[in-house]
């Protein structure tokens, strides 16, 4: 707002004043730049001392709504704390508030703040809090070192607008720092920021276990791989399951979503993405021109953004490092639930799933004679064989080779297969409804996951498997698309099948 | 066997009979040769060996039942007594009574003392605190090297210690394994003070001179030291420094020492 009255302030000059170069000059600054700290101190607090709100990790306390530079009081307690890091293992935590990432701080450009940090009784370590939204030596480190038990107190004036990483300092930092201690604290510009729907709080870390990735029971930190930069986890908000299933980020259709997106590490940045968005804005640290259309964002460690943009179709967002190893094979990966209609002319859904051969596209011809035959009710046999031949090759051959031979102990054998052989109608259901789990084929164990194959139309499915069983030695009746009609009509849609 | 011995000694002191044999009394020592040592703070600008003339180390930290005695003989020592220059208010309020540690606390390392209290104690029984670089220098050895600094199962044993929450309840005294000169639980069980802790602050490299916050700044801090992998270390001048002469903490406890000439047969 106070911007774009700057702006056209600005303007005005421009004006008021073209005769007079050297005063336009000198005017378009005050548009462009916030002055940074030099314009950060707005004069002594204003009025009765205010208690800031803290939250914890995904919530964001509720913006100022100051107009006045104030004396905000923020009290923030060190824990050191045993929780899960991932589905049954548990992790001592050093924390700021309780959480990882530690409790969220709130307050305007220009407020004086007075920090006190206390360190539980129950601590075994000493602790203290650097800032980087604080101007002086050590971020506040040197006057917040703080034994067990016992409380500092330090006071700063906050003179840049942004969002900050705070972090303990205390000896040795990079250990107190891969166990959870860092957070966020937003210094609002003094016109706040501009309102949203959905504000979340997201912060990424990198954990060291002397275990592997899932090993469960209690895993302590290793100091080797630390060194090393050989996470175990990477992770949002500091467990693998933070932000997915219940626990997902929500929102509506329609709305603005604003994430302020920290990186703690100690070791890593990220690469933050969120599948299926563009970000309309993103400004970085404390930024006041943002970056518009981004689609991945670095958020190094120590540093922090504030990223924003609009919903326009409903579904499943996943937040995710894009290092992608560290997503899938790490944790870092949250989700974001959307909820709304959907909006077809921007985003369809899937249209069109059919088989697509490259180069061999040509020798489809079979498979459109076998439905044109099949139309006419003139199918034979042998066109069924020929068209599912075609087929067999776009959908099955991947697993169960062209020769029918399988995969020695991973995918079995459709050749001479005593499996298949014994129950026709049972082979139409798997190839419909898909197999997963232990079976026995020509005396050999298989134990693997076969997917639905029910994006096949019923005459595919039928000439597929006429062609396998008459191949390679194989030998039965044609089966019809009504027999595999009749199949599918007398099962569910298995979970996760096209239809 | 131990905690049940202690119980009948108090009953025993608080009939008046003193000089009884026992868990209060003071723990024996062992005997530490001295010797060069490269210390993890350098003594002085361009000087990283320290000589550590030979001492002896208790070999246990003190317990709660040694300090209860101690309080007991000395009752400028007990928590409603003593003045709060010497002790935070904190002092030993994990026990029920202020002249007697409970009976399960008996064989535990004695904690939430002050620096103060702990050199007291350490007096009383003609000895004295540790210095730092005693300290260090015995904490070096493993039960197998007399420096196993750079014995990475050694030192990630330590670490293991401080990713344990302090909320779960401390082991009794002696129950690791000795290490090479013979003392016990050097690690992984409590923090220790040391006679100089106030001093680690200055024994930095020169630049820092003068600047007695140096290693409030871990990265500073790290700048200083000559070991910067020794973490395990590192975590024990950090902690120290955090703390001041009348501070107490749940894991903060103590042990004395004695000049090899002073030293009682």
């Amino acid at each position: 707002m106070n911007r774009l009255l700057i702006f056209g302030l600005a303007s005005v000059l421009v004006l008021l004043s073209a005769a007079c170069a050297p005063k336009q000059e000198a005017a378009a600054p005050v548009a462009t730049t916030t002055g940074g700290s030099v314009r950060g101190d707005l004069g002594p607090p204003q009025g009765e001392p205010v208690q800031a709100i803290l939250t914890s990790p995904p919530a964001v306390p509720p913006p100022t709504n100051r107009k006045q530079p104030a004396k905000v009081v923020v009290d923030l307690e060190v824990q050191e704390v045993t929780r899960e890091i991932a589905d049954g293992v548990n992790y001592t935590f050093w924390t700021f508030g309780g959480t990882v990432p530690g409790s969220f701080i709130r307050v305007r450009q220009g407020d004086t703040v007075e920090f006190h940090l206390k360190n539980n009784p129950s601590s075994k370590m000493p602790h203290n809090i650097d800032l980087h939204g604080v101007t002086g030596p050590g971020g506040g480190a040197a006057s917040s070192f703080t034994a067990p038990g016992h409380a500092s107190q330090f006071t700063f004036k906050a003179l840049n607008q942004g969002i900050y990483v705070y972090h303990c300092a205390t000896a040795p930092v990079g250990m107190h720092v891969a166990n959870g201690m860092y957070g966020l604290i937003l210094v609002e510009p003094p016109e706040g920021l501009p309102p949203v729907d959905h504000e979340y709080y997201v912060m990424q870390g990198d954990f060291y276990t002397v275990g592997k990735y899932r090993e469960k029971g209690t895993q302590p930190f290793d100091m080797q791989r630390a060194i090393d930069e050989r996470p175990t986890y990477v992770l949002f908000n500091g467990a693998e399951s933070s932000m997915t299933g219940p626990k997902s980020l929500k929102a509506k259709v329609g709305e603005t979503v604003r994430l302020f997106v920290g990186n703690g590490g100690p070791n890593l940045v990220s690469s933050f993405h969120v599948i299926g968005e563009i970000f309309d804005k993103v400004q970085p640290e404390g930024g006041t021109h943002p970056q518009e259309n981004v689609q991945t964002t670095l958020i190094p460690a120590g540093g922090a953004a504030i990223v924003e943009f609009h919903l326009e179709v409903p579904g499943t967002y996943v937040l995710v490092d894009h290092s992608i190893f560290r997503a899938f094979n790490k944790g870092a990966l949250a989700m974001l639930q959307v909820e709304g209609e959907p909006n077809k002319a921007i985003y369809s859904g899937k249209e069109v799933d059919e088989t697509y051969l490259g180069g061999a596209q040509a020798s489809m011809q079979p498979v459109v004679a076998a439905a044109a035959a099949l139309a006419a009710g003139t199918l034979s046999k042998q066109q069924q064989i020929d068209a599912g031949s075609i087929l067999y090759k776009g959908t099955c051959s991947v697993c169960h080779q062209e020769s029918g031979e399988g995969l020695a102990n991973v995918f079995p054998p459709l050749a001479g297969a005593d499996f298949l052989k014994a129950d026709l109608p049972r082979a139409i259901g798997i190839v419909l409804n898909g197999l997963t789990g232990p079976i026995t084929v020509n005396g050999t164990a298989y134990d693997s996951v076969m997917p639905p194959m029910s994006q096949l139309n019923d005459d595919e499915i039928a000439n597929i498997l006429t062609y396998v069983t008459n191949s390679w030695g194989n030998s039965a009746d044609a089966i019809s698309s009504g027999q595999v009609k009749q199949a599918r009509e007398a099962t569910g849609r298995p979970l996760g099948a096209a239809r | 066997m131990r905690g049940s011995g202690t119980i009948a000694l108090s009953a025993v002191l608080v009939l008046g009979a003193c000089g009884v044999a026992g868990a209060a009394n003071p723990s024996p020592q062992v005997s530490v040769p001295g010797g060069d040592f490269r210390s993890v703070l350098a003594p002085a600008p361009g000087q990283d060996v320290v000589r550590v003339p030979g001492f002896r180390l208790d070999e246990t930290p003190v317990t709660n039942a040694q300090f209860s005695a101690f309080v007991r003989a000395h009752p400028e020592w007990r928590r409603d007594r003593v003045t709060r220059l010497f002790a935070d208010p904190e002092y030993l309020s994990h026990w029920s009574k202020a002249d007697q540690a409970d009976a399960v606390l008996a064989d535990q390392p004695v904690t939430r003392v002050s620096w103060f209290a702990a050199g007291a104690y350490c007096e009383a029984q003609g000895r004295r605190l540790p210095t730092w670089y005693e300290w260090e220098y015995v904490a070096a050895a493993s039960e197998t090297a007399r420096d196993a600094r750079n014995d990475s199962a050694w030192t990630q044993r330590i670490l293991a210690w401080y990713g344990k929450p302090a909320t779960a309840g401390l082991p009794p005294v002696g129950k690791t394994p000795p290490n090479m000169y013979g003392a016990r639980d050097l690690h992984g069980v409590v923090w220790e003070w040391v006679e100089d802790f106030n001093s680690i602050l200055v024994s930095g490299d020169s630049r820092e001179q003068g600047d007695p916050d140096v290693l409030r700044f871990c990265g500073t801090g790290a700048l200083t030291m000559q070991d910067k992998d020794n973490y395990a270390i590192l975590m024990r001048i950090a902690m120290l420094s955090s703390m001041e002469g009348r501070y107490t903490t749940t894991s903060m406890g103590f042990r004395c020492a004695s000049d090899l000439k002073s030293a009682q047969p």
